[in-house]
């Protein structure tokens, strides 16, 4: 017993960090979600002309919370003939992959829940791919055919952009050298260039791949209302459904996470290592004061009280972050010895910053991406992925590994590897689309034959 | 689940039907070898309550069949009766009533778009879309108080002036227009994922489009430059310029470039219009009780979804004998099954957006 | 010990069977076989299992009455295989200088990282049986490309 309680002591002294990080991603990430799909029907409101929701709290702020407190409170129904089962464990596997997946991310350089983790990368990407049984399952326990096959087709999806995604993050492991997420943030540090600069096909396949590994327009048909076969989640309410939702926009931060770190530096300030540019360690708190001042000069212009005092915390909020983001950065110069005492802190905060940022921007290009184009037909979606997609990858693999093979025999280091590479992912995106339109020219000519069957009559 | 044949229904109640449309769809695989529409859902017996109303008191009842376009149902039918009176509505009455109509073939128009991009996963242009639709509903209501079932017309005329900024409404709305049009086309003429879910999607030839009957932009789109307001010009088209555009394939992507077209030749039109709105009545010398002669009269006009056409027949009372609607929907939609032949599931959604089906007419 | 009539139950116990398989290989801080179990075994190979499960009616199966006199056989062979492996517990844990696994910190210098251990001895010692193993997977590949094309 002595030992045992002993045991659970020194577990608890090495590992306190890494399960604090756990419980604060448990705990606070549904509420990050939430927030996030606000943030999207925001978006998606100013780029249709409208408004958004306004109604619940200041400006729809408590929005998430209504249609949590709404998805929670609702009636559990079960379809009659479904297997209970599986019609219970189809969305944990979903949300279970994708929370699991969360754990092998880096947000900085000392929040991470799996650490050391030598095939960080790869854990994460495993992991993610669990979450297709979510989606597997859920179609059949909904005892509906057309669930089913929208299931299936929803899988047969994920499974092929799995191979070009998996290829191109290949790609820029070629520049990184290791699967271990912290080291792959560092050598685009000692590198000097982030890596989506190095491999931008990569970068441009991860980016395709991803959203349609996350189901997100426009290759979201196996959700879509307007479809005809019903999608995998029309079964689940409630509870349920928001575990769906839950797990596809945890993935797509897992994604966004996992491009952040591979192709746009983790959480590097951009020219890191840089000196003359040290001044852009001034731009996060800068940012923060002047999302605070709009805030402030905003808030004579809101029609109610409510909304003026609601400013004005914003308001208040910005600057204490701001205050936060600097305090590293000053203090220094007011105290010169404080310096090395105030490394890790400025490494955490700013790259907590920088981080959340890239991954900002890359989610908010997903959304304005659904808002702007059509969906594809399936057809066309999976024509896409393995016939430009996965031979995009794949040569591109092939190209980049011969230009490092050139780039270190003439030396080349940082930015001017991009010489070598440069020529390379224009050879690569040439052959594909090369393969594309061949594939393209013999597609018409199956479609002819095949459409004038039918006009018999 | 394999390969065999499947019949699937689709709706009466779905997203995508633009009401209540039930479609059988026999499916082999992946690909539709078969097709039936059973309609009847939204059925309210127009034609046998016209049998049993005078003249005017039938005249709001036609609103309710395109109730999209509702002010060109009105103006076929008093158009109609008008030939059956062989009474002529005044020149300003008809100039009136030719820039209300334009209006509302643009607002038809507009209302299709939003929601055939927003089936083809285009969210969207809808929004733009109901922005524009928005000013003309607004100039419709200053002009006769109501939006969608307006009862604009009267039979020989009309009954509201023109109110006081009419005219600047219109113009104001025609020059703003051209932008939004370029907006609508920026983000789909020539966008990829667009082409490639409506080329070749759909395709009617010329000569199944006149075998079938099919009219308006469907049959232009295929090919065959037939429009009423060119061939038997009606209210005041003769009097202005405008193009008849014309398709090649017949296939969706057609469809969809000459509905654009058109808006802006309507657009045209209500410029040219408001230029010089000739003064003076706008009423003709009809009474108060309307009882024609015995006889009877078709008259069709160009309606925004094809050839809107009335069959009125007179026994001499004032109630009509007969009232026959030709609604171009429900002509239209007998083509929907040679369209859709032979293409994916995917598609049929696609299909039915671009015959631009309204079910109040298919089914009056 | 098979407990579950439904196919689909069966394929979901042997993703958690082997999900815990690739626990025990974490344990053993063998990091890359863990996740390749996942990949592969799991994310692909259950993958295929499932869809093939749900695409063929397995009704019929599920009617038929299975062997039910070897459940008391299996029960009995159950136990005592568990009492053996208690006993191995049990007598480890009585030698000195063992004792119950203890999770500690691995040290830094104990295991070298996985991935680029596993891909140098693979492409270095066991090349010519790698490029054996990719052409086998190449005609496998072809092959199932060539039987699902339909015979046009």
């Amino acid at each position: 017993m002595q030992a045992a309680a002993q045991a659970t002591l020194d577990f608890l002294k090495l590992y306190w960090a890494p399960l604090l990080c756990g419980v604060v991603i448990v705990a606070v990430l549904p509420l990050i979600v939430g927030y996030i799909v606000l943030i999207e029907r925001k978006l998606m409101a100013d780029m249709q002309a409208r408004l958004g929701p306004m109604r619940v709290g200041p400006h729809g702020l408590l929005q998430p919370i209504a249609d949590a407190v709404k998805l929670l409170i609702k009636e559990d129904i079960i379809p009659d003939d479904a297997d209970k089962l599986v019609f219970w464990l189809a969305p944990v596997f979903s949300v279970g992959a994708a929370l699991l997946a969360i754990a092998g991310l880096a947000f900085g350089p000392a929040f991470q829940i799996a650490q050391d983790l030598d095939i960080g990368l790869l854990f994460v990407v495993g992991i993610s791919a669990l979450g297709i049984f979510g989606i597997v399952l859920g179609g059949w326990a909904s005892n509906s055919h057309y669930s089913l096959m929208g299931a299936l087709r929803s899988s047969a999806q994920l499974v092929s952009y799995e191979t070009a995604a998996g290829m191109a993050l290949v790609c820029g492991l070629l520049f990184a050298g290791t699967l271990n997420i912290k080291s792959i943030v560092a050598a685009q540090g000692t590198q000097g260039v982030w890596f989506g600069f190095l491999a931008p096909v990569a970068f441009f396949t991860y980016l395709v791949a991803s959203i349609a590994e996350t189901n997100r327009a426009p290759f979201d048909l196996p959700e879509a209302e307007s479809e005809l076969v019903a999608g995998y989640m029309t079964e689940f309410s409630g509870f349920r459904w928001s575990l769906y939702f839950l797990a596809e926009y945890t993935n797509m931060i897992v994604v966004a996470s996992v491009a952040t770190t591979l192709f746009l530096g983790g959480w590097l300030r951009p020219f890191a290592k840089v000196g003359w540019l040290n001044f852009l360690d001034y731009l996060p708190p800068l940012l923060m004061i002047g999302i605070a001042g709009y805030c402030a000069l905003r808030m004579p212009k809101q029609p109610t009280r409510v909304q003026q005092v609601f400013m004005l915390a914003v308001a208040g909020l910005c600057l204490v972050v701001a205050l936060v983001l600097a305090a590293p950065v000053l203090l220094p110069f007011v105290k010169p010895s404080l310096k090395e005492a105030v490394a890790p802190f400025y490494a955490g905060i700013h790259g907590g910053f920088w981080f959340i940022f890239k991954v900002s921007v890359y989610l908010y290009f997903f959304m304005w991406l659904r808002f702007t184009i059509p969906r594809y037909r399936f057809d066309q979606l999976m024509r896409l992925g393995w016939h430009f997609l996965i031979p995009l990858s794949i040569i591109n693999v092939l190209v980049v590994g011969v230009a490092l093979i050139v780039g270190s025999y003439f030396n080349l280091q940082g930015w001017a590897l991009l010489l070598a590479t440069t020529p390379a992912a224009i050879l690569a995106l040439v052959v594909a689309l090369a393969i594309l339109s061949i594939d393209q020219k013999n597609q018409v000519r199956q479609e002819g034959t095949a459409a004038t069957d039918f006009y018999a009559g | 689940m394999g390969a065999e044949e499947l019949v699937i229904n689709m709706g009466p109640q779905h997203p995508s039907t633009h009401g209540v449309l039930r479609v059988k769809l026999k499916l082999d695989g992946e690909r539709v070898i078969g097709s039936e529409c059973v309609i009847g859902y939204l059925h309210r017996g127009v034609e046998k309550i016209a049998e049993n109303r005078t003249y005017q008191q039938f005249a709001p009842y036609v609103d309710r069949m395109d109730y999209v376009a509702a002010v060109s149902n009105g103006l076929g039918y008093c158009e109609a009766i008008e030939k059956l009176l062989i009474v002529e509505a005044p020149p300003r009455a008809r100039v009136i009533r030719t820039i209300l109509t334009e209006l509302q073939r643009i607002a038809s128009h507009l209302l299709w778009l939003g929601t055939h991009a927003l089936d083809i996963g285009a969210l969207t242009p809808l929004f733009y879309c109901f922005r524009e639709r928005e000013e003309i509903l607004k100039i419709l209501e200053k002009y006769c108080g109501a939006r969608l079932t307006t009862h604009a017309f009267r039979i020989g005329g009309l009954q509201y002036e023109a109110y006081d900024t009419f005219e600047k409404d219109v113009e104001r709305f025609c020059k703003d227009f051209e932008s939004r049009i370029v907006e609508y086309e920026t983000l789909l003429t020539n966008n990829r994922i667009w082409i490639g879910r409506t080329k070749g999607v759909g395709v009617l030839s010329a000569e199944d489009a006149i075998a079938f009957g099919v009219t308006g932009p469907v049959l232009r789109a295929s090919g065959v430059k037939w429009d009423i307001r060119k061939a038997m010009p009606y209210a005041a088209y003769d009097q202005y310029k405008f193009e008849i555009p014309v398709g090649t394939t017949g296939d969706t992507y057609d469809r969809y470039l000459v509905r654009m077209e058109e808006m802006r030749q309507s657009r045209l039109i209500c410029l040219q219009a408001i230029e010089s709105i000739p003064p003076g009545a706008i009423m003709a010398k009809v009474g108060k009780v309307l009882k024609p002669p015995p006889g009877e009269v078709y008259h069709a006009i160009e309606a925004p979804k094809g050839e809107l056409g009335y069959y009125v027949v007179s026994d001499g009372t004032v109630q009509p004998y007969r009232v026959r609607i030709r609604p171009p929907s429900f002509i239209n939609l007998q083509a929907f099954d040679r369209m859709v032949r032979g293409h994916l599931v995917a598609d049929v959604v696609a299909i039915i957006g671009t015959i631009d089906i309204v079910l109040g007419e298919v089914d009056r | 010990m098979v407990t579950r009539r439904n196919a689909v139950h069966s394929a979901i116990f042997l993703i958690a069977t082997l999900l815990a398989t690739a626990g025990i290989f974490l344990q053993l801080r063998a990091e890359f076989i863990f996740i390749v179990q996942i990949i592969l075994y799991v994310g692909g190979i259950m993958v295929l299992f499932i869809f093939v499960i749900m695409l063929v009616n397995l009704d019929v199966a599920l009617h038929q009455i299975k062997f039910a006199r070897q459940k008391w056989v299996a029960l009995i062979v159950t136990l005592a295989l568990t009492a053996q492996i208690g006993l191995l517990f049990w007598t480890t844990g009585k030698m000195p200088g063992q004792g119950f696994p203890i999770l500690t910190a691995a040290p830094v210098n104990r295991l070298p990282p996985n991935a680029e251990a596993v891909a140098k001895s693979l492409f270095s010692s066991y090349l010519l049986p790698f490029e054996i193993v990719s052409v086998l997977l190449l005609v496998a590949m072809i092959g199932a490309v060539v039987m699902a094309k339909k015979r046009t």
